[in-house]
């Protein structure tokens, strides 16, 4: 969907894409990277709307530097920004920006009725877009990239200034966006948290470079982690703490870092999982000390957790090597090799 | 009978399905339709057309006050005994009713342009098909249409109500096609003007004022010197006074080429000479603006 080889944008004072290779085939991706890491640069360069210093693009097969219009015609793209004039009802917006994309007007009326039923605008949608909440008007600016069937869209921080529960259910509407709609997306985030439960494949970039790219998959099913809480006995009065020495015993592989800030933290424990072996010993583990098993499930890592470890290597690697060259290949060597694996998944 | 109505269960034909996600085969008809749907859409928005009932108020007072006026002066040349012309010709009417056609400019250019500044919609457009110069040519040609149905359906009016009072065909031929090439320059220009204005006070109260005090201020200045230069004698200062405001260049304009009578003082309308310079300075204007308005869309691609 999006290639990119060694893409580079500088402006005068700063260097906001610094050699940048990518490669993101169809479904969700997720585009995580600080403030001025250079997301809104890098849509900007796949637009068509801004020339790159060096390097080159191409996204859906199209160059960027010649066919900016092409691409503007299949690929839809919702700003980060309040974009929506108050004054006009949500139907009228849209209708216009699909005939803004090409659709001829009697399709544009159709996709607009069609989108903003699929986005969640009922009969809302015939009110001025003034009186709307942050929640609708974010599903209206949606609605408008997606109006023209686009076979891409970019989005630029959709969930920016919703409530958790907005959140959800625009995150839900993004990772349906590719599984219903079979529209490919690109959508972009400070937030790493947001993208594990939506994205395919996360591509993590700073300060212009790229810093990681893998599928979703990868980080968070490579180790299994099963949470466990056990009751207290007359016997074991600490029945979690008797239950980690018997596994530690056993041979199992317990984390000692527990998940903070929820009721009942202290009584969890995270037995990593090695397969099916493992389930077997926690029960009869449980079931030898006499006590009861409250709740044995699957705990995903979260990526935030991936990266936590990953980033703590690369700043050992950094001062281990502080020339900035000799870190420049391992990059390539590890993105080269998060390739292949998203071709495999491609393809399975 | 009752039982009659009731459908078998199962066989009723309506049925909602929930037909799920349908993908767009069709057309995409590209830039240049784009950019035609952007002017027919700000054309229409200029008229309230299209927008909530509160903004089609001002819009379609001032059509109607520029046409109930020459409903009156055609009422009065064909009642009038022994008219041989109308009272008010065709050339003079813009300049008679400037401060309705510069109350619509100055209501219509901001709406035009600074919503899409103010509320961002502006990246929008650029994230699809169409190019910066398509957005400001449509937005411009749609401007300056508005301008030409608010100044030519008058006169359009004032042609009919001549010809009802059976004065001279081809003389009110003549003036009336005269009169619309007049009209055309004069929308092209002020749309111009008001639309620079605008778009550089993305505030649209500004965008009001702004545009309303660069026509009045400018005419009311330039004729207040013109009486005061005229009175002193100097008609050749007059002349050249003119250049100075919009409307009186286009006034000049159509005193030296367009048959009409100047509205200066004394009647002290440039020549065909010194209209060719008040000709080069409309259009160097109309370009100007062009241009500015180029330049400002540059910085607010995305």
């Amino acid at each position: 969907m999006i290639a990119t080889e060694s893409l580079s944008k500088r402006f005068p004072r700063v260097t906001a894409l610094d050699r940048l290779s990518l490669d993101i085939g169809p479904g969700v991706t997720g585009l995580v990277g600080a403030n001025g890491a250079g997301k809104s640069t890098l849509i900007k360069i796949l637009l068509g709307l801004s020339p790159a210093t060096e390097g080159t693009a191409a996204v859906l097969g199209l160059d960027v530097a010649t066919s900016g219009g092409a691409i503007r015609e299949q690929v839809g793209y919702m700003p980060e920004h309040d974009a929506l004039p108050p004054d006009v009802s949500a139907t009228e917006f849209v209708v216009h920006m699909a005939r803004m994309s090409g659709l001829p007007p009697t399709a544009a009326r159709e996709r607009t009725a069609d989108t903003l039923r699929h986005v969640g605008l009922y009969e809302e949608r015939y009110r001025p877009i003034g009186g709307y909440s942050t929640g609708m008007k974010q599903r209206v600016k949606l609605a408008q990239a997606l109006v023209h069937d686009p076979k891409l869209v970019l989005l630029d921080e959709p969930t920016n200034g919703l409530d958790p529960v907005g959140r959800d259910e625009m995150l839900g509407l993004i990772r349906r966006v590719f599984t219903d709609f079979g529209i490919s997306v690109l959508v972009t985030s400070h937030l790493l948290g947001e993208l594990e439960r939506t994205c395919d494949h996360v591509v993590v970039i700073d300060g212009g470079k790229l810093l990681r790219s893998s599928s979703t998959s990868d980080f968070t099913q490579t180790t299994a982690t099963l949470a466990v809480e056990v009751t207290d006995s007359d016997t074991h009065p600490d029945g979690t703490r008797a239950v980690r020495e018997a596994l530690t015993a056993a041979g199992a592989k317990l984390h000692a870092r527990v998940e903070d800030g929820l009721p009942g933290a202290g009584h969890i424990l995270l037995v990593e999982a090695t397969g099916e072996e493992t389930y077997d010993l926690v029960r009869d583990t449980v079931a030898d000390l006499g006590i009861g098993l409250v709740r044995m499930e699957q705990r995903r890592h979260h990526i935030a957790e991936v990266f936590r470890t990953a980033d703590a290597a690369d700043a050992a690697a950094a001062e281990a090597a502080p020339e900035p060259a000799a870190v420049q290949p391992a990059q390539h060597a590890a993105q080269h090799a998060v390739q292949q694996k998203g071709g495999g998944r491609d393809a399975g | 009978m009752p039982a009659e109505l009731t459908t078998p269960q199962g066989t009723d034909p309506t049925r909602i399905h929930n037909i799920g996600y349908r993908s767009y085969d069709g057309p995409r008809l590209g830039r240049s339709y784009a950019r035609r749907s952007l002017f027919s859409q700000s054309l229409r928005g200029a008229y309230g057309l299209g927008r909530s009932a509160k903004s089609k108020v001002l819009p379609m007072i001032l059509f109607a006050v520029m046409c109930l006026v020459a409903a009156i002066i055609v009422a009065v040349a064909v009642a009038g005994p022994g008219m041989t012309d109308l009272p008010v010709k065709y050339t003079r009417y813009a300049i008679v009713m400037q401060a309705v056609i510069g109350l619509y400019l100055a209501s219509q250019a901001p709406q035009s342009v600074s919503r899409d500044l103010r509320f961002k919609t502006v990246p929008l457009y650029f994230s699809r098909p169409i190019e910066r110069v398509d957005y400001v040519l449509a937005k411009y040609a749609a401007m300056a249409s508005a301008l030409f149905v608010l100044t030519a359906t008058p006169l359009v009016i004032l042609y009919a109500g001549a010809l009802l009072a059976e004065f001279d065909f081809a003389d009110q031929t003549k003036a009336f096609a005269q009169g619309l090439v007049s009209v055309a320059l004069l929308s092209v220009l002020f749309a111009g003007i008001g639309l620079v204005m605008a778009a550089l006070t993305p505030r649209r109260g500004f965008g009001v004022a702004a545009v309303i005090a660069v026509l009045t201020i400018s005419y009311g200045a330039v004729s207040t010197v013109q009486v005061i230069a005229w009175e002193q004698g100097s008609t050749g200062a007059v002349e050249w006074l003119g250049l100075f405001s919009p409307l009186t260049l286009v006034d000049g304009v159509q005193t030296a080429f367009l048959g009409a009578t100047s509205a200066f003082p004394g009647g002290e309308g440039p020549s065909a000479g010194s209209g060719v310079v008040y000709l080069l300075a409309v259009l160097a204007l109309i370009v100007g603006s062009y241009a500015v308005l180029m330049r400002r869309y540059r910085k607010v691609g995305l």
